[in-house]
């Protein structure tokens, strides 16, 4: 019991250190940061120019298209992730570490998630206006959108640490998380139509936010999982 | 059959056929792996 | 116990015990199908809402059914494999992933043809049950690609392994999803929920159809793990001195 106690603020410092470690990294690496961003901003552009720029028409897909490309822009982040720790080899004094390697991998998905996630829910309510939608509801994605990217982080982390090391890893993380994150996306974007329509939407975001629960507890050991099976 | 007799006798037949299709691929794996460790062994015993 | 269990899992009894058994499973499968499908599309009467078209049930059911319980092979096998270190349970998983993938796309695809009279399209993004097949079906795509991107056969099998149980829980979250969302949407469902009970006619051959297939798909299962045991132990003495020997089997 003492054992434990005395062990819990190293693990708090270990998650600490870690996150602050990253976001030091890309604070020193901004492009890391940024090219999701404006690939998140011109996967919207393009759709008003696909389909026109018909009022009626873009209130109508916003929701689903601020999603779909929050969604694409979170993959591209996502491979990242671990990719450049294996390169240098800190990847691999991670898993020495005394530590317990779920918290530390969660320390890393927090700290992408907040490069990522939350830059991507800041920018969101500029493009959501362009598709006309009021303030209310832009609110609701806001939400819905920080919850997303909270689950999207977590179950991409795991498809980042089985990739990692793999030749052409980018399209294969694609291929095993886009059909994992299929729920996520479906909830976020459906929760967003219904409450522009003024229809009853809190289901959804009950539902993302226990997903977000849910793989906040289970991934970061999935996630520890893979990383140890990829470095072998 | 009324106007459906197409659609159903169609769904039936792609099903003998996934299951022909999977049982044919299983013998031609199973042939290959097995000629490619022949091969591998008769060159091994060869070579000695 | 455990030495029994653990010379029957060997590599050279399963090689052996798998081509016995095959045949056994194969047989009754086909004799059970073939009664399912006379029974089905014969001797059934036509459904009152549905008329002839319900006769696809009889496929479109057992391989939406296996597609499902393939996945879960896969993943049972994978947490077996991971906690206990049994490989054959690898074994298992991998074989049954190409099987899995190939009903999934039957199921898909009678759904499809079934949706054509019943809805006038070939694809209803309203059912919830193609919708989530069609995820499933991804989901296959991605363990089967993972499997071929990793070289080293022990290390696919762990992440493959991993991939799996992540995509087990997902599975239960697409289908509680989809349905939520079709239900917005007015969706269609092929199958009527708790409906009246259905005619012995009906059901007798659909539970024939699904157990027979379930029996096809335990023999050609049976068949890929003999491959795959063949294929990953070539590098051993019993499989050299069997091969010398000439027994084995093509």
């Amino acid at each position: 019991m003492s054992d434990n106690e005395a062990q819990q603020p190293a693990i708090l410092a270990g998650l600490i250190a870690v996150i602050r470690r990253d976001l030091l990294l890309s604070w020193k690496r901004p492009g890391d940061v940024l090219n999701p961003l404006f690939f998140f901003a011109m996967v919207c552009t393009l759709f008003p120019l696909a389909v026109g720029p018909g009022a009626t028409q873009l209130m109508f897909i916003g929701p689903g298209v601020l999603w779909v490309a929050a969604l694409l822009a979170t993959l591209l982040s996502l491979n990242s992730l671990f990719v450049s720790d294996f390169e240098d080899g800190s990847l691999e004094q991670l898993l020495v570490s005394p530590q317990p390697l779920p918290v530390l991998v969660l320390g890393k998905t927090i700290a992408h998630w907040l490069c990522s996630g939350v830059p991507l829910v800041l920018v969101s309510p500029l493009l959501a206006a362009t598709y006309r939608m009021p303030t209310g509801v832009i609110g609701v994605m806001m939400l819905t959108l920080t919850l997303g990217t909270v689950c999207l982080s977590l179950l991409g982390s795991i498809g980042a640490a089985l990739t990692v090391g793999l030749n052409r890893g980018t399209a294969l993380l694609s291929l095993l998380i886009l059909p994992l994150a299929m729920p996520v996306l479906l909830l976020g974007a459906n929760t967003v139509s219904l409450a522009a329509d003024n229809e009853m939407y809190s289901t959804g975001i009950w539902a993302l936010g226990a997903y977000a629960v849910a793989a906040l507890s289970l991934s970061p050991y999935a996630t520890a999982a893979a990383l140890r099976i990829s470095n072998e | 059959m009324g106007n459906y007799g197409a659609y159903v006798w169609t769904c039936f037949a792609l099903a003998l056929a996934v299951l022909v299709y999977s049982d044919w691929s299983a013998r031609v794996r199973h042939k290959r792996v097995y000629r490619d460790i022949e091969v591998r062994i008769k060159a091994l015993e060869e070579r000695e | 116990m455990w030495t029994f269990f653990h010379r029957l899992a060997s590599p050279p009894h399963i090689y052996r015990l798998a081509a016995i058994f095959a045949p056994w499973l194969l047989f009754p499968g086909l004799v059970l199908v073939a009664y399912g499908t006379y029974g089905g599309v014969f001797v059934a009467p036509t459904d009152y809402q549905q008329g002839d078209a319900f006769r696809i049930i009889y496929v479109h059911v057992p391989a939406a059914y296996l597609s499902m319980m393939a996945y879960m092979i896969m993943a049972v096998g994978g947490g077996i494999g991971l906690i206990w270190r049994i490989k054959l349970a690898h074994t298992v998983g991998a074989a049954a992933a190409p099987l899995g993938a190939a009903f999934t796309l039957l199921a898909l695809l009678t759904g499809s043809i079934w949706g054509r009279p019943m809805w006038g399209t070939w694809w209803e993004w309203g059912d919830p049950r193609l919708t989530s097949e069609l995820i499933l079906l991804f989901l296959y795509f991605g363990y089967m690609a993972l499997r071929a991107a990793i070289d080293d056969t022990l290390k696919a099998d762990k992440a493959c392994a991993v991939l799996a149980l992540v995509g087990v829980v997902n599975v239960v979250i697409v289908h509680y999803s989809v349905e939520w969302w079709s239900s917005l949407h007015q969706g269609q469902t092929l199958l009527r929920k708790g409906g009246p009970a259905m005619d012995p006619a009906m059901l007798y051959p659909l539970l024939a159809m699904i157990l027979g297939f379930t029996l096809i798909f335990g023999a050609l299962l049976l068949r890929r793990v003999r491959t795959e045991v063949l294929y990953r132990e070539r590098r051993t003495r019993w499989v050299r001195e069997m091969i010398m020997a000439g027994q084995g089997g093509k």
